[in-house]
């Protein structure tokens, strides 16, 4: 009885309580992500054992085989890191500036198409130096057109820049839907095939030996030339200012909607530009699959790369190597697409959630100091 | 933070390098002695077991294994790959891993299998469902099919024969004999299939008619289940399709509607419409392809399996839902189909425009111009499938509607 009433008056105090952090040492930070890494792999390890019955080690040899197993695997992942790069780099500009372009889908759609379109109705009408500069005109206005049009909704009418962006992907989906039959051969089929597979007229030409290098070489230059223009450039002082806070840079004197139009038009263009490497350069022909999901997954690269185009190349080369690696382990055990999505899913949770840590801290409640 | 990313990436790199060199030289694709113990086989799928379509390749492969005595690691399958450089990539990375010989499914791998066939001309690649084998005339590049069309016309005889039951127990007049049929795209494969599944039942029941929905889509659950519910909507009494998904009989199975299926049975989800299913069994041409790779023979542009290679096959007919006697009459029509006494196309079993054809010239060889160059009707009946394995027939027969075209 008496022990009750002496502890009635305190407060109990929870085990522990979250603050958020007011700054973190950036070795602590990346402290805290490698050890994110770890344990996804420890648990990612452990949900394979617990599933195939397979040593947890041989399925990371197998992973990091699937990626950089043969020379091949190594220009693969390479050609797919720099698609992953492109799309990334182009919504980066936007984010920044707190404008929710989930449209990159349907931008790489439009300059896809518009490559293609160049390709199949002047194919063999144009010297090749000619009707490349066309290819890349056409799916750099195709791309800037697609991002364009929500960009002015919402800097006139404050329309919701997320709705129209997705909405405008169906419409890509759609017309390249439309024109994929139109162009199919044989007729019906829902197929384009290869473009002038013969003539080879529009191919991005290949750097020596090697068919991606120069994709990859052109994403390198996109990507650090977002870089600088991000951070050393007035534009990229606008955007980061209109993110914050339209009203502060409404008072400072920015052209608010002059920076949301001229930002998604540079978006749009740099997606553009994907779609034109993507059909000009890696496929040769048009699908509704060209784009294939890289405009929602660079949302994930930029974001978990804070927005800075140096450190996507670290983010999507994550991406690219869970995918390469998680196919590869179910291609050895003969499991479908679910396992390596189950894989790549927890290490993309343990990633993200890692973040959490470094914003916030953890206090656990001090041991209680003993009474008097 | 520079210094750190610098010296991952540095890492990341140093490890890349290191592993590409060690794994050069496992390949030996296309080397000289190729026996049972060393072959290996390489398969790519457009998606994997969820879909009816690649299942079937996939089961089949496992057919084939178990028949020629090899063992699991020689044969390396491939899924998800999609329709793009992807595809080629897939190809060239099993041939660098030693594949001898290698399958792809789907009719859109053709061009990238084909370039991967230029890069490795000692690599044999046989492409189910493509055209241009017998123009490219490439040593390692063949494509291959079967005669699913006398399949289906026997999927079809099931149908009639139910259709007649409806009609039998008053639950329908003759007119309202309307099948329904979902279709993927406005294509020659898709035409020859529900072309024939309906000449099926008309041989049956005469006085049915098909109405077609296309989704624009070779796998397209939802798509395929709207579609199927519209053609039930519409009053179709009966529905059968040619796309890949479990949208259309899972449709059916709700509404009550009986199906006949496509790619295998669909009994166990769909109990009590299922009818019967027909289906390719890929199984006869991995073994000859195969074989003729141990041979060292060579393997035709185009190979089409029959029903007597045991490429076109029925499921069992499930005798909850079909009528009394079908399996009697598919059997009978089997034999008929076999012993060439009955043709699927008989010109004299089906009018365009109320007459019957004596000519077409049908557009085998693959170009972008879509011209016909092939005579195909010939002894009075239309010769499907002769003049390369993939299916030419593109005919739009009386007695089919379609509700839209091409998607």
């Amino acid at each position: 009885m008496a022990a009750e009433t002496k502890h009635k008056s305190t407060v109990k105090e929870p085990l522990f309580h979250i603050a958020k952090r007011d700054s973190i040492a950036w070795q602590k930070a990346w402290l805290i992500r490698i050890a994110a890494i770890l344990l996804a792999l420890v648990f990612s390890g452990l949900v394979s054992y617990l599933l195939t019955k397979e040593n947890p080690l041989s399925i990371y040899a197998t992973m990091f085989d699937g990626a950089f197993g043969t020379e091949r695997r190594v220009w693969n992942l390479m050609q797919s890191l720099a698609m992953l790069l492109c799309v990334s780099v182009a919504v980066t500009p936007a984010f920044k500036m707190r404008f929710w372009n989930i449209g990159a889908e349907g931008q790489v759609l439009a300059g896809g198409l518009a490559t293609a379109a160049c390709m199949i109705l002047c194919g063999n009408k144009l010297p090749s130096p000619v009707l490349l500069l066309v290819m890349l005109i056409a799916s750099v206005a195709a791309g800037a057109l697609w991002a364009f049009i929500p960009a002015f909704f919402r800097a006139h009418w404050q329309t919701n820049e997320t709705l129209f962006t997705l909405m405008m992907n169906y419409i890509a989906i759609q017309l390249v839907s439309f024109f994929v039959y139109k162009w199919s051969v044989p007729k019906g089929s829902g197929q384009v095939g290869i473009i002038n597979r013969a003539t080879r007229a529009g191919w991005l030409p290949v750097l020596g030996n090697y068919e991606y290098l120069l994709n990859i070489l052109i994403v390198l230059i996109v990507t650090f030339t977002m870089f600088v223009y991000l951070k050393y450039s007035k534009h990229g002082y606008e955007i980061t200012v209109v993110g914050e806070s339209e009203n502060t840079a409404r008072y400072i004197g920015i052209p608010v909607k002059k920076v949301i139009i001229r930002t998604m038009l540079i978006s749009g263009a740099v997606c553009g530009i994907a779609g034109f490497l993507l059909v000009s350069g890696t496929d040769h022909t048009i699908s509704r699959d060209t784009a294939g999901g890289r405009g929602f997954t660079a949302i994930m690269v930029s974001w978990l790369a804070k927005f800075n185009p140096m450190l996507m190349v670290l983010t999507s080369f994550l991406l690219v190597f869970l995918d390469k690696g998680a196919s590869q382990v179910s291609t050895r055990l003969g499991l479908n697409k679910s396992f390596s999505d189950i894989i790549t899913g927890i290490i993309i949770f343990f990633i993200i959630g890692c973040e959490f840590f470094i914003q916030y801290k953890v206090q656990f409640r001090e041991k209680e100091a003993k009474t008097s | 933070m520079k210094h750190t990313v610098s010296r991952i990436t540095a890492l990341a790199l140093t490890g890349a390098v290191g592993m590409g060199m060690t794994a050069c030289g496992g390949g030996n694709g296309g080397s000289g002695n190729v026996t049972k113990d060393n072959i290996k086989i390489g398969l790519i799928c457009l998606h994997d077991d969820n879909s009816t379509y690649d299942a079937n390749f996939i089961k089949a492969m496992d057919e084939a294994k178990k028949n020629l005595g090899l063992k699991d690691n020689q044969i390396i399958i491939k899924t998800n790959v999609p329709e793009n450089s992807e595809c080629k990539e897939a190809a060239v990375d099993l041939a660098d891993q030693g594949c001898n010989i290698i399958f792809a499914d789907s009719f859109g791998h053709e061009s990238y299998i084909l370039e991967a066939a230029e890069q490795f001309p000692d690599v044999q690649f046989c492409h189910a469902t493509g055209t241009l084998a017998h123009t490219e005339k490439k040593e390692n590049f063949q494509d291959a099919f079967a005669s699913i069309y006398e399949g289906r016309y026997l999927a079809g005889i099931a149908a009639g024969l139910k259709l007649n039951e409806m009609i039998d127990d008053g639950k329908i007049t003759p007119d309202q004999a309307v099948m329904g049929y979902v279709g993927a795209f406005t294509y020659a494969e898709v035409i020859s299939g529900y072309t024939s599944f309906y000449l099926g039942a008309k041989s049956v029941c005469p006085s049915v008619t098909m109405q077609v929905q296309f989704t624009g889509s070779w796998y397209d659950e939802t798509a395929e289940k709207e579609a199927a519910t519209t053609l039930i909507n519409k009053g179709c009494v009966l529905i059968s399709q040619h796309a890949d998904s479990m949208g259309a009989p899972t449709a059916c199975e709700n509404a009550g509607v009986p199906n006949v299926s496509y790619n295998g049975s669909t009994k166990d989800a769909c109990p009590n419409t299922f009818i019967v299913s027909s289906r390719i069994n890929w199984a006869p041409y991995y073994e000859f392809a195969i074989n003729s790779v141990l041979d060292g023979k060579d393997i035709p542009y185009d190979w089409t399996g029959s029903l007597s290679t045991g490429s076109v096959l029925l499921t069992d007919v499930n005798e909850q839902a079909a009528a009394p006697g079908t399996q009697e009459a598919i059997n009978a029509a089997m034999e008929d189909l076999k012993s060439g006494k009955v043709h699927v196309f008989d010109t004299a079993c089906f009018t365009m425009g109320g007459d019957q054809l004596s000519t077409y010239i049908a557009d085998v060889d693959t170009d972008a111009e879509y011209k016909g160059d092939t005579e195909a009707i010939k002894d009075g009946f239309f010769h499907e499938s002769e003049y390369r394995s993939a299916p030419y027939f593109d005919l739009r027969i009386d007695g089919i509607t379609l509700l839209n075209d091409m998607y």
